[in-house]
């Protein structure tokens, strides 16, 4: 198995997932923020890494969340 | 039928709340409008419940955490279960994971094996044997320095290393692989280890002496100890030591439910969401230990804050402080001087968009009925 797939099954790794830019927009209209106010993750981060994500980009978290079931999270992808 | 009203309400509650009020609505029969009305009032509780905008949530959970932090042990050692394995717990560890000390003072891993050996104890030994770390001196019956002949000799005991399951060769390789400045030589299976440089005299040669010790033969490193143990009817490991990069390697080890008490090691090879999850987890077990009660969404809540610049900060003046924009707000939470001195140099400026430098300078905080703008549209201060 290579390491990419065995991180994402891994029981600490929620499912991360790489926002379109029209899904991106959407987002920060609905927040009313600019996209430097989001969370942070690193490019680099090994759960991100076989997205590809470039600076700038936003991953949607879906965490299984203990008081809300399922919970979506956001981070924007930083330089690192 | 209770299916049907609950679908109405998803999204505008959350999931556990309305598989709560299904489990208990089949157990007792309800008319439609009483579902209805259930429901209905849930929705309302619900709402009143919620966090308002503009509460200090950081107050609350500071507040959370002081109260029951006052009656947790001060220096607790606890034995997990039958298995003899040392961790740290109680206030200590709850500090550890808080300021993000990169080292736990007690690593301890929980290793999962796939199918079929979870269930099989004759393989355990080899597996165990292939996790452990083994170092030269656990293989030796004597190791001594010649005085005469300025070198060190030592004698590995066959014995052991075939209990163990170490070839003979990959041990002396092993040896000469990790010191390249020596010479071994091996006669009647003595070995007599010469340092290629005279220099440094008989300290040098004790030094060598320590460094042959020390060296790795087998297993992975930082694995000081390896106890089974049996739960929910299946083999785990408990591993005192950490290294979650190795230990996936391991062909029979589960990697996928392989966990560490090293937030660190999960954050560099896991990532940051897997590093949170850990936060939460060895906090709760800490608290829970201790017989206290916290919200878990106070732990969330901090968790979150950690993580949120990508990389784990701790609550420390070089963690999450260092991060405020505000001088003044950085100033009054260690090392004042230092923060005024350096932002005077080059000049920064200070917004007062947040709480701590607006109650230094003695004006409204953005807090509660400080956010009038929230909820209503002020009107543009006329320019004087």
């Amino acid at each position: 198995m290579d390491t990419n797939t065995e991180i994402s099954a891994h029981i600490l790794v929620p499912k991360h997932r790489k926002l379109s830019i029209e899904e991106t927009n959407v987002l920060l209209e609905k927040l009313n923020i600019s996209v430097n106010q989001l969370p942070r993750i690193l490019q680099s981060d090994p759960a991100i890494r076989h997205l590809n994500a470039e600076p700038g980009e936003v991953i949607c978290i879906e965490r299984d969340s203990p008081t809300a079931g399922k919970a979506n999270y956001y981070r924007v992808v930083i330089n690192g | 039928m209770i299916d049907e009203i609950a679908k109405q309400y998803e999204g505008r509650l959350p999931t556990p709340l309305i598989e709560e009020v299904k489990k208990e609505a089949k157990e007792v029969k309800l008319t439609r409008a009483q579902g209805e009305a259930i429901f209905a009032k849930l929705e309302q509780k619900y709402k009143y419940a919620r966090i308002q905008p503009g509460e200090a949530i950081g107050i609350v959970t500071a507040e959370s955490f002081g109260e029951p932090g006052t009656q947790m042990t001060l220096r607790t050692f606890h034995f997990a279960g039958v298995a003899e394995v040392n961790v740290t717990l109680g206030l200590p560890r709850l500090i550890e994971i808080f300021d993000a000390r990169k080292e736990p003072s007690t690593p301890l891993m929980v290793i999962y094996l796939k199918k079929p050996f979870n269930k099989d104890e004759k393989s355990l030994e080899k597996i165990i044997a292939q996790i452990k770390e083994i170092r030269v001196h656990e293989v030796l019956t004597e190791i001594s320095i010649n005085l005469l002949k300025l070198h060190v000799e030592y004698v590995l005991n066959k014995k052991r290393m075939k209990e163990l399951g170490i070839p003979e060769e990959s041990a002396i390789k092993a040896i000469k692989d990790a010191l390249k400045t020596i010479d071994i030589i091996e006669k009647d299976s003595r070995y007599t280890a010469t340092p290629k440089s005279k220099e440094g005299g008989l300290p040098a040669l004790y030094t060598l002496k320590e460094r042959i010790k020390e060296v790795k033969v087998n297993g992975i490193e930082g694995i000081q100890d390896v106890i089974p143990k049996m739960e929910n009817n299946e083999i785990i490991l408990l591993a005192s030591g950490s290294n979650l990069k190795d230990v996936s390697k391991i062909e029979q080890v589960d990697f996928t439910r392989t966990t560490t008490n090293n937030i660190f090691e999960v954050a560099k090879n896991l990532g940051i969401e897997a590093a949170r999850q850990t936060i939460i987890a060895e906090a709760s077990k800490v608290i829970q230990e201790q017989g206290l009660d916290i919200d878990i969404r106070h732990i969330m809540f901090i968790s979150d804050l950690m993580t949120a610049k990508g990389e784990i900060k701790g609550i420390t003046r070089s963690g999450i402080t260092e991060e405020k924009e505000s001088v003044l707000a950085r100033a009054s939470f260690e090392t004042p001087i230092r923060h005024l001195i350096n932002a005077s140099l080059i000049g920064e400026v200070d917004m007062l968009n947040s709480v701590v430098e607006n109650v230094m300078i003695n004006q409204p905080i953005p807090l509660g009925t400080g956010l009038p703008s929230l909820i209503t549209k002020l009107a543009k201060e006329s320019k004087k």
